[in-house]
């Protein structure tokens, strides 16, 4: 069981998730936020957070979406360490209201 | 004391001129996440400051060691982070010290700039219903202190000699206690839980526990993960009656809102639940919605709980659960509260809100007749109360350190604190042996050395002597 971030994330990057992970597990690209499954802790503190709703708990990735658990897990060892909440994408409002929220 | 608390030096101007700028000096009560994450805030923010965190128990942690179920050791496993903050330069530990008994705020305040309350919430609220004080009666603090080995509770008398429990309240806590009564004792038995409970728990003749909340399935606070976890238990079946998963208008509309998935997982889960007991299992756990109770009975020890059914008024999302009239009783010998906790007062020096048991606050800075007291701020379950989970104190530790630093600007001009050293003078003068962090490492190893031999992760020290002993440096020979 892990944690893992999607691709509603993609284009927002809200990082409204940080402030409450308690182990700085997230890491961040251009594009978007990713958890490392080795120090998450699965406290699931960050699953409301997300304006998106992009965090999902392993067991309930929408069909089709399991393949975030590899590239949460991939990615995020490259990639550095996002410890504190940073501004959203350009776009990201617009992006939010498309994805119906 | 070895730790490296007293190490930040007054800098000096480069010009050489006598304007040392004095070190700020920060004193946090309380060593559980809130303490911990205000600590990391300040520490990291590359002032010359020194942090010095007291706890009234020898251990560090708090509920990451005392509330945290000992069968959700990923969870306990933040306390790495901990430990790093612990190894920090300018930060030092200072457990069996009771702020309000053995140091004052006001020393605190002599010896330091800044004083943050971090100390949580550490009572559990009562329901205010006849026969809540018969044996057999307990809240989740007791309860979950007792499996955890918390010195304060590791006594309590666990009524398990009976077949039926009720747990009153719908949140994570309450999941737990239910977990905990329902597993089989051998599938805790290479978890941290304490010797006394895993001994306890093996004798348990419960088979039922029956989980009361006031109001609906839609407006439960129980994390979809606990569920499902509950779900999955071992020769246990999760009931729920398909009757109190009707629903009204307005909690149809709070599930179609966009932002509900997890209320909609949530009901999902109990909807799986509403199935037919399989009957041939040892323990059932029972969610029972829309149940608010009223009187626990009992001659000498707990018998039973009478509890009112409820209906839902109100709008979408600010539903309450009113009475109805009609009543019905469950049969239970142990009820345990689960209805959330409260903070107490901790000096006659410092605000409190008896309402809603927190220290008064804007922001973390501590607030008496609407206007900020200079030094004194707070962070937490103190704070805001006992809401949310571990990494919501991460938050506000970073706030409150962010008001701290404000109000104590890096080039303003100070007067020089001692810190730690007086402290450790004061603690001396008054007979009060005190843990620090290296104190703690060697319980922390002896603890772990202790569980290994039993295939767990931990056997805690439950007695605050025994911490002693163990925190005290090995006799040279």
């Amino acid at each position: 069981m892990t944690t893992v971030v999607t691709d509603k994330c993609s284009g927002c990057r809200f990082t409204d998730c940080i402030s409450v992970c308690p182990v700085e597990c997230f890491h961040y690209d251009e594009q978007m936020l990713y958890i490392d499954p080795r120090d998450c802790i699965d406290c699931g503190a960050c699953l409301p957070e997300c304006p998106v709703h992009a965090i999902y708990e392993e067991a309930d990735l929408p069909e089709g979406q399991e393949k975030w658990v590899q590239i949460n897990a991939e990615r995020a060892s490259g990639l550095p360490s996002c410890t504190e909440p940073m501004e959203p994408l350009p776009g990201a409002e617009e992006r939010k209201a498309a994805l119906g929220y | 004391m070895d730790d490296a608390g007293t190490h930040a030096q007054p800098t000096r101007r480069k010009d050489g001129r006598d304007a040392a700028r004095n070190p700020l000096r920060i004193a946090i009560v309380g060593s559980g996440p809130a303490g911990f994450y205000a600590a990391q805030a300040l520490l990291r923010s590359g002032r010359q400051l020194t942090v010095d965190v007291l706890d009234r128990l020898p251990v560090p942690y708090g509920l990451v060691r005392h509330g945290v179920a000992p069968d959700h050791q990923k969870l306990k496993s933040v306390t790495t982070l901990f430990e790093k903050v612990g190894r920090s330069d300018n930060f030092s530990f200072r457990g069996n010290v009771t702020v309000g008994r053995d140091v004052s705020i006001a020393d605190l305040k002599d010896t330091h700039h800044a004083v943050v309350l971090a100390y949580g919430a550490a009572t559990g609220r009562s329901v205010g219903i006849d026969g809540e004080n018969l044996p057999g009666s307990l809240s989740a603090t007791e309860f979950v202190g007792w499996y955890n080995g918390h010195p304060d509770y590791r006594d309590l008398d666990v009524a398990l000699d009976t077949s039926a429990a009720v747990v009153l309240g719908h949140g994570n806590v309450a999941v737990d206690v239910a977990r905990i009564l329902a597993k089989p004792a051998p599938a805790l038995a290479s978890s941290d839980i304490a010797a006394h409970a895993l001994d306890a728990l093996g004798n348990s003749r419960i088979r039922e526990i029956h989980v009361v909340g006031r109001r609906g399935p839609v407006q439960s606070k129980i994390s979809p993960k606990e569920l499902r976890e509950l779900g999955g238990l071992e020769d246990c079946d999760v009931t729920v009656r398909p009757d109190e998963l009707a629903l009204n208008t307005e909690s149809r509309a709070e599930l179609d809102d966009p932002r509900a998935e997890e209320a909609q997982r949530r009901l999902q889960l109990f909807e799986s639940f509403a199935i037919p007991s399989r009957g041939s299992v040892a323990r059932r756990i029972e969610f029972r919605f829309l149940s608010s109770p009223v009187a626990i009975d009992g001659d000498t020890r707990v018998r039973g709980i009478m509890l009112e059914r409820t209906r839902l008024c109100g709008k979408p999302f600010s539903q309450h659960a009113e009475g109805t009239g009609e009543h019905y009783r469950l049969e239970a010998g142990l009820v345990i509260r689960s209805i959330g906790y409260s903070g107490l007062p901790i000096d006659d020096g410092v605000p409190f809100d008896v309402d809603r048991g927190i220290v008064p606050n804007v922001d973390g800075r501590v607030m008496s007749r609407g206007t900020p007291l200079p030094g004194l701020y707070c962070t937490g379950w103190i704070a805001r109360g006992p809401r949310g989970l571990i990494g919501d104190n991460r938050e506000h530790g970073v706030r409150t350190a962010k008001n701290v630093l404000e109000d104590f600007p890096e080039d303003a001009t100070r007067d020089a604190r001692p810190g730690i050293a007086a402290i450790d003078r004061l603690l001396a003068a008054r007979g009060i042996r005190s843990v620090c962090m290296d104190g703690w490492r060697r319980i922390d190893e002896s603890e772990r050395g202790r569980g290994q031999r039993l295939g767990k992760p931990r056997e805690k020290y439950t007695c605050i002597e025994e911490m002693l002993e163990h925190a005290a440096e090995p006799a040279r020979s």
